[in-house]
């Protein structure tokens, strides 16, 4: 089980993140909710240790994740920014460095076959010969979640994972995640902002205010209330089929507030 | 076992595999016959038999005996060796900097080891100069010069290095102090030419064409050894640049420190070109152009592409030394402007062939 306790971060003297505390079980899918700004990019380099917290702990199965060297992290924790440089690779190399933190120097066959596992689980196994600069947005993601695989690490970190792919590949990358992470018992945290995407798959979820926890738990925490409360949002919760829905109502005054 | 697994041609990683070192042993074979013709060229004949077994046997003539050992091999061995440094250091400085441009001649070294020979001859009169006749400048005190030229190269990538280090030794940050750096040498060694005298000026000018013919077995044996260290560190650390292809975060999370592997990459490739520089004066486009040369036949895994570039590197100069002993002969042009010359054209052709990014 992943335990973050009074988790506290600040650029220099501007304080980002204040006192986070949430656990989350192997085998499920917390969405990180919230406005720009709010501090969820923060948070999620805060547990892959980017960053430094002033304050605060996280622990895995009791462990603290802080006292880990930086290869054992490697093996344990894998994180996918939010965006990664293409190059003209392979995508099985694409993927194979994901294995980077049980390499020797030599390639051992466990490597290759691990990689040829993880192309197979993400339904990528036709394009393995093919050059990663051939791809499309949603494809590529795919890879970059298959190499984070890869690691075979128990907490998964995705910031935006969905962001700038068209609808049915934003579908079927988090069905794919959604998927991963229970076949795999994985703790998996992303970043989104699609609420009705984070609804349809999560299953626990994180609401960031100014840095500050307002919501953690199960999907009856995303109420008409909260989301007025978080985004300054006056938004309706529908049910088609069997699905929540979030709408927001039209006629809203433009909030003039600058985000960035 | 593991070296066979990766190298199953059943797989589609071991026909990668296999590929990769097929080119590196065309390259490894390619090196030979250009040697071989490298060694032959000169005012004197000597057949290739002879050359071949005068390299294997010794000879009982002295001429030939002393023709190939002390002046051609020296200057084909620094042909291959300064090759494959200056390849080496520009295709792991792009890795490092995540930048096709990156290069020695980008980054402010070169300039810097001109600065320096430009102190040893003007301020600290190494350059004693002769005129012979009506022509020719003599070059006094050559290991001065040499020592300046490695000092202002190492100051400079010192320079470089500490204030990237300010912004934690980000690409960009390292870019662009290099190109200040850079600049600013430049104008510095302008200042001291304004108030040189003019031998000094055609002095400081002739040090920074790039020549083979400076180097001896001793400067031979000093770029081998520095050569080796670096080649066997990047092959040694090839995953951690494999990782850093895909970005500081990725690499970070798979474990590797950007900015450690950043900081000793630069500092021992910068090394290893400043002594090269130190020893043969400026030999540009080199460290540019390999890596992209042979990146389309080799791909970008670091483990394979460091070292063909470093082939590809040596195959270059050379080439560019036979042209340069024989396109005017017996007037021998140093090779750093036929690298410049050749270079740029080739470079140009090489980007428009490349297919536009998507």
């Amino acid at each position: 089980m992943l335990e973050v306790r009074q988790l506290s971060f600040s650029y220099g003297d501007h304080p980002v993140l204040h006192e986070i505390t949430f656990s989350l079980q192997p085998g499920t899918l917390l969405s990180v909710l919230g406005m720009n700004g709010s501090g969820k990019s923060t948070l999620l380099k805060n547990l892959a240790r980017l960053l430094r917290p002033q304050q605060g702990r996280c622990l895995l199965n009791g462990k603290e994740l802080s006292l880990l060297s930086d290869s054992e992290l490697s093996r344990t924790v894998a994180y996918l920014p939010q965006t990664v440089p293409l190059s003209d690779i392979t995508v099985f190399e694409a993927v194979l460095i994901g294995r980077k933190p049980h390499l020797g120097w030599q390639i051992q066959p466990e490597d290759l076959q691990e990689t040829t596992r993880m192309l197979d689980l993400t339904g990528l196994a036709d394009y393995a010969g093919r050059k990663t600069t051939q791809l499309s947005g949603g494809e590529l993601q795919r890879v970059a979640i298959a190499r984070t695989l890869a690691q075979q690490p128990a907490v998964l970190l995705l910031d935006e994972p969905v962001n700038h792919l068209d609808i049915r590949s934003q579908i079927d990358v988090m069905d794919l995640i959604r998927n991963l992470t229970l076949q795999l018992g994985i703790a998996t945290i992303a970043v989104m902002h699609d609420l009705n995407m984070a609804l349809r798959f999560s299953d626990r979820f994180l609401l960031l205010k100014g840095g500050r926890m307002a919501a953690f738990g199960a999907s009856d925490v995303i109420t008409e209330q909260t989301i007025q409360d978080i985004y300054q949002l006056q938004v309706v919760l529908q049910q088609v089929g069997g699905l929540t829905v979030v709408v927001p109502c039209p006629d809203q005054e433009p909030s003039h507030r600058h985000q960035d | 076992m593991a070296a066979s697994h990766a190298a199953d041609p059943n797989t589609l990683y071991g026909r990668l595999t296999a590929h990769r070192r097929l080119v590196l042993l065309v390259l490894l074979l390619a090196l030979l016959p250009a040697a071989l013709l490298s060694l032959k060229i000169g005012s004197y004949p000597i057949s290739s038999s002879t050359i071949i077994s005068t390299l294997l046997f010794g000879s009982e003539d002295s001429l030939i005996s002393h023709l190939i050992f002390n002046i051609r091999l020296p200057r084909t061995l620094a042909a291959l060796l300064a090759g494959a440094g200056l390849a080496l250091s520009g295709s792991v400085m792009q890795t490092l900097l995540k930048n096709p441009l990156a290069a020695p001649s980008t980054l402010g070294v070169s300039q810097g080891a001109a600065f320096g020979a430009a102190v040893a001859i003007i301020l600290l009169g190494s350059g004693q100069t002769f005129t012979v006749g009506n022509e020719g400048v003599l070059l006094g005190n050559r290991s001065l010069t040499a020592l300046c030229a490695f000092a202002g190269a190492s100051l400079s990538t010192l320079a470089i290095l500490a204030i990237a280090t300010s912004r934690r030794l980000a690409a960009e940050a390292m870019i662009l102090a290099g190109v200040a750096m850079g600049a600013f040498l430049s104008a510095c060694t302008m200042l001291l030419q304004y108030f040189a005298s003019d031998l000094q000026v055609a002095a400081t000018l002739f040090w920074t064409f790039g020549d083979l013919g400076k180097a001896g077995w001793q400067e031979n044996q000093t770029m081998a050894l520095l050569l080796a260290v670096v080649l066997g560190g990047c092959i040694w650390k090839g995953w951690s640049l494999n990782a850093l292809q895909w970005g500081d975060e990725t690499a970070h999370s798979l474990g590797v420190s950007p900015a450690q592997l950043r900081l000793t990459g630069m500092l021992l490739t910068c090394l290893l070109v400043s002594i090269i520089t130190a020893f043969l004066g400026i030999i540009a486009f080199v460290g540019l152009m390999a890596p992209h040369l042979i990146r389309p036949f080799i791909g970008s895994d670091q483990r394979y592409l460091l070292p063909g570039a470093a082939l590809c590197g040596a195959l270059l100069l050379l080439a560019a030394d036979i042209v340069s002993r024989t396109v005017l002969a017996p007037v021998v042009i140093p090779v750093g402007i036929i690298t410049s010359f050749a270079g740029a054209p080739l470079f140009l052709a090489l980007l428009l062939r490349r297919r536009p990014p998507c």
